[in-house]
Formats: structure tokens, C-alpha cells, sequence
């Protein structure tokens, strides 16, 4: 099997892998990187409120993205997109917003109940004194969150969201389902016309590999380095 | 300038406070004292309103503290307190510890606040460690920045929540000299404390509470030479018999 293996296949498709694979992966990671973590910290927010419409539609939310298959979810929202589009702006069909703007609404909806859970646990984590030292000299309900809670608490679950984030980098490749030119759908695609599927998916594991277990090292050196600030 | 008009709270079935009745003169320093569990810090968090109460009345500057209608973040930028545990902010410089509140809810310009922190950082002694992080300190000294902290507000009154219970015995006296600097000025105080040589020297009432009442109300003279309860006899011969 590795008697005719083409080295020469990856060589001369590595720039269609990176300019366009790659490049189309890492915007996505990041771009719902961030807006999980906006979005995600909202529904936290939510859940710690104590009023009780909030806190349970926060996590009915939660509950409900974490049960449903993630493959299925970007289906779901590849074509119920257009149609929610339609029916918010009143126009006669359906809108049409593309594979790219429909995956990455579906990973900031999804990943925002993980990064919500994640952020719940870090607002979680400050002491009460600090929302108590803050209210004493005068600050609001938002002052106290944004200038107090959230930084602490942010900082305190960076690692966790960097995880998180690697699980999310390693989650975009199911976009290829929409045909997608992903870096995995563009090793897909040279495997296909080529026919050398060997060497493109086991090429695309590996990338996948190192770059991940890069971050999580990473990761592990960040942590280590806040654990001896603290 | 503080009133406590029979203050009642609960905790689900449990009274932590019972009818509690008690103020604070404008420029006067009132020690609360009392075994723990009595209720004294529940009753100092309720004068700024940090815990709610149910029954009874209190009063800052005129102000209903309980009312629904009161500002309450507008009130407490008006009083000062400090906690047991500090309670400084840790991602955040000892100067911009001070500056914060006075640029957020004050309204200062960023030169005014960096102005009066820093000259409240030298009256407690630490301007050199205006650049540092709470977590570089130590005890005494993140105290001594929590009590400029507060000051930087130019509160109208200051509550300490035992300031001292959570230092070392070496850090006590250097928070209690800048407490004791800041009564002399005439700063109007709530002080809840077992340091009853601070109360000897500059307290004019200690209150003292046992089992959310309050059981003694009386000039410091008058309670330290001649407790009328037997609970404020029993408190003091064991606190003071060392």
C-alpha cells in the first residue's frame, strides 16, 4: 500500500490546501471562537441572573444545543437560514447567505453553549466578597460584571476556553457535509480528483494532529505560567 | 447620620436580627462588638444595603436604605466600608484599585482620580507600591489599600466589617494607626471588631450584640467599667483577661 505512496500529490496541492483550506478553517474557528464566547457569556449571564424566565430559557438553550448531533445542526441551519432571513426581512424568497455565513451562524449558536458553560463556571469561581467590594463603592450591576467579574473570570478559564477552542478548530471540518472548501474538503477534493485518497487523508490527519497538539501544549505551558502568577 | 430603627431580617425561618435599634452621630465612631454569630457584620452589610432586611428602618444622610425607590449604588458611593478579607480587586494595580470607582461612578477625570489616589496611598503609607498587584502585598498593606480605597470615594461615613480578624498579629496595629488617624480627622465610623483597645481609645459607643439583639448601647466609659448585662461581662472577661 505505501509501495506507490505520492509524496508529489501533497507537494502540489499544498497551496490550494493552505490558501484556501486552511485559511477558510482558521477564520472559522476564530470568528466562532469569539462569538461563541460573546454569545456564550450572555447566556451565562442569563443563567446567573436569578430571574427565573432568564435563567431557564438560558438553560433550555444550553440543554438543547448539547443534545442535538452537531452534523445535524449544520444541515438544519444550512437551509433553514435562508428561510429565517426571508421571514425577518419580509422579502418574497428565501435568502441566500451561503455556505460560509450559514456555518458560522451554526458553530456561534452551537459552541456558544459550551463557551457558556465554561464562562458560568469562571463568574462562578470569583468570591462573593469581590461583587460585594464592588457594589460597596458604588457600582452598577453592568459596571460590577465588566470592569470586576468578567475580566477574573475570564482570565481564570482562559485554558479551558483554548480547549475548547482546539475542539472547535478539530469540529469545523464538518462543514465538508456542505461541500465546503475547508481544509479537509480541500484535501477531500485533490483525494477524489487524484484518486490518491491514502495520501490526502492521512496528510490532513496529520496536519490536523500537530496543530492541535501544538495548542494544547500550548495551552498546558499558559497554565502552567497563570498558576504560578496566582 | 446613620440611624438603625428596629431592624429585623431573616434568613428563611432563622431571625439573625432582632429589632435592632442603634445610629451613628455625624463624626462620631461607634464600635459593634459581640461573639460571632451575633449578627454584628449582617448588621454593618445592612446599613449599605450588601444584605436586604425585612422589617425596621435605616437611614444614611437622611436616605431610607430600604426603600425601593432608593438609588442604592448612588448611596453606597457615598459610604465608604472596608472588609474582613480586603476584598481589593486582583487583576488590577493597587493605583488602579483607587482610580476605578472615582472614574466609573464618580465621574472624575483620569488626572483628578490618579491625584487623589496617589495622595491617599501616601497618608497609608504605601505610594511606592502604587504599580504593584493586591497579590504582591501583604495583608496589612492590601488593608491599608482598601481603606484608600474607600477614602478616594470622600465618603460621608465609613464602615469596617472586622478589619483586622484576617491579619497576621504583626499587621494589625499599622491598619488600626491609620483607623485611629482617620477617627482623630473626625471621620464619621461603624467599626465591628474584637480590637477593644482600639474601642478604649476612640470609640464614643459600643454597641454590643449577642444572638442578633443588640444587648448593651452605651459610652465606651460606661461599658468597659461597668457592663449592666451579664452577657457583656461574660463577652469582656473573656476577651480581656489576656
Amino acid at each position: 500500500m505505501f509501495a506507490d505512496f505520492d509524496f508529489d500529490v501533497i507537494i502540489r496541492s499544498l497551496p490550494y490546501l493552505f490558501y484556501d483550506g486552511m485559511t477558510f478553517t482558521l477564520t472559522l474557528t476564530v470568528l466562532a471562537t469569539i462569538g461563541g464566547i460573546v454569545f456564550g457569556t450572555l447566556l451565562a449571564l442569563m443563567r446567573l441572573s436569578g430571574i427565573a424566565p432568564l435563567a431557564l430559557l438560558a438553560a433550555g438553550y444550553v440543554n438543547l444545543m448539547r443534545s442535538v448531533p452537531l452534523v445535524l445542526m449544520i444541515f438544519w441551519f444550512y437551509f433553514l437560514v435562508p428561510y429565517i432571513g426571508q421571514w425577518m426581512t419580509g422579502a418574497s424568497r428565501p435568502i441566500q447567505v451561503g455556505a460560509f455565513v450559514s456555518s458560522l451562524v451554526t458553530f456561534t449558536l452551537f459552541e456558544a453553549a459550551y463557551f457558556g458553560e465554561i464562562m458560568r463556571a469562571g463568574i462562578q469561581s470569583i468570591p462573593r466578597g469581590q461583587v460585594a467590594a464592588a457594589q460597596a463603592l458604588g457600582m452598577t450591576y453592568p459596571q460590577t460584571m465588566g470592569y470586576i467579574v468578567l475580566p477574573q473570570a475570564f482570565r481564570n478559564m482562559v485554558p479551558v476556553l483554548l480547549t475548547q477552542t482546539i475542539i472547535l478548530f478539530q469540529d469545523t471540518s464538518l462543514v465538508y457535509v456542505l461541500s465546503i472548501t475547508d481544509f479537509l474538503g480541500a484535501a477531500s477534493k485533490v483525494a477524489q480528483r487524484d484518486g490518491r485518497l491514502v495520501e490526502m487523508y492521512l496528510f490532513a490527519a496529520a496536519v490536523y494532529f500537530v496543530i492541535s497538539f501544538a495548542a494544547s501544549q500550548g495551552v498546558r505551558w499558559l497554565q502552567a505560567r497563570t498558576a504560578i502568577a496566582r | 447620620m446613620i440611624t438603625i430603627d428596629q431592624v429585623s431580617k431573616w434568613y428563611g425561618s432563622a431571625q439573625v436580627l432582632k429589632r435592632c435599634t442603634t445610629g451613628v452621630a455625624k463624626g462620631e465612631v461607634v464600635v459593634v462588638c459581640g461573639p460571632s454569630g451575633s449578627g454584628k457584620s449582617t448588621l454593618i452589610k445592612c446599613v449599605n444595603g450588601l444584605e436586604p432586611f425585612q422589617e425596621g428602618a435605616i437611614t444614611v444622610d437622611g436616605i431610607a436604605v430600604g426603600d425601593r425607590k432608593t438609588n442604592l449604588s448612588k448611596l453606597r458611593a457615598r459610604i465608604g466600608m472596608v472588609f474582613q478579607h480586603f476584598e481589593l480587586f486582583p487583576h488590577l494595580t493597587v493605583m488602579r484599585n483607587l482610580e476605578l470607582a472615582q472614574i466609573r461612578v464618580l465621574g472624575r477625570s483620569a488626572g483628578e482620580s490618579a491625584e487623589r489616589g496617589m495622595r491617599l496611598l501616601d497618608r497609608v503609607g504605601l505610594r511606592e507600591h502604587a504599580q504593584k498587584y493586591p497579590g504582591q502585598l501583604s495583608g496589612g498593606q492590601q488593608q491599608r489599600v482598601a481603606i484608600a480605597r474607600a477614602l478616594a470615594m470622600d465618603p460621608i461615613a465609613m464602615l469596617f466589617d472586622e478589619p483586622t480578624s484576617a491579619l497576621d498579629p504583626e499587621m494589625i496595629n499599622e491598619v488600626l494607626d491609620v483607623m485611629v488617624a482617620l477617627a482623630q480627622d473626625g471621620m464619621t465610623m461603624m467599626v465591628v471588631t474584637h480590637e477593644m483597645g482600639f474601642a478604649r481609645r476612640v470609640a464614643q459607643r459600643v454597641v454590643f450584640m449577642d444572638r442578633g439583639e443588640i444587648v448593651e448601647d452605651a459610652p465606651t466609659a460606661d461599658f468597659f467599667g461597668r457592663p449592666h448585662s451579664e452577657r457583656a461581662q461574660t463577652f469582656l472577661s473573656k476577651i480581656l483577661q489576656h
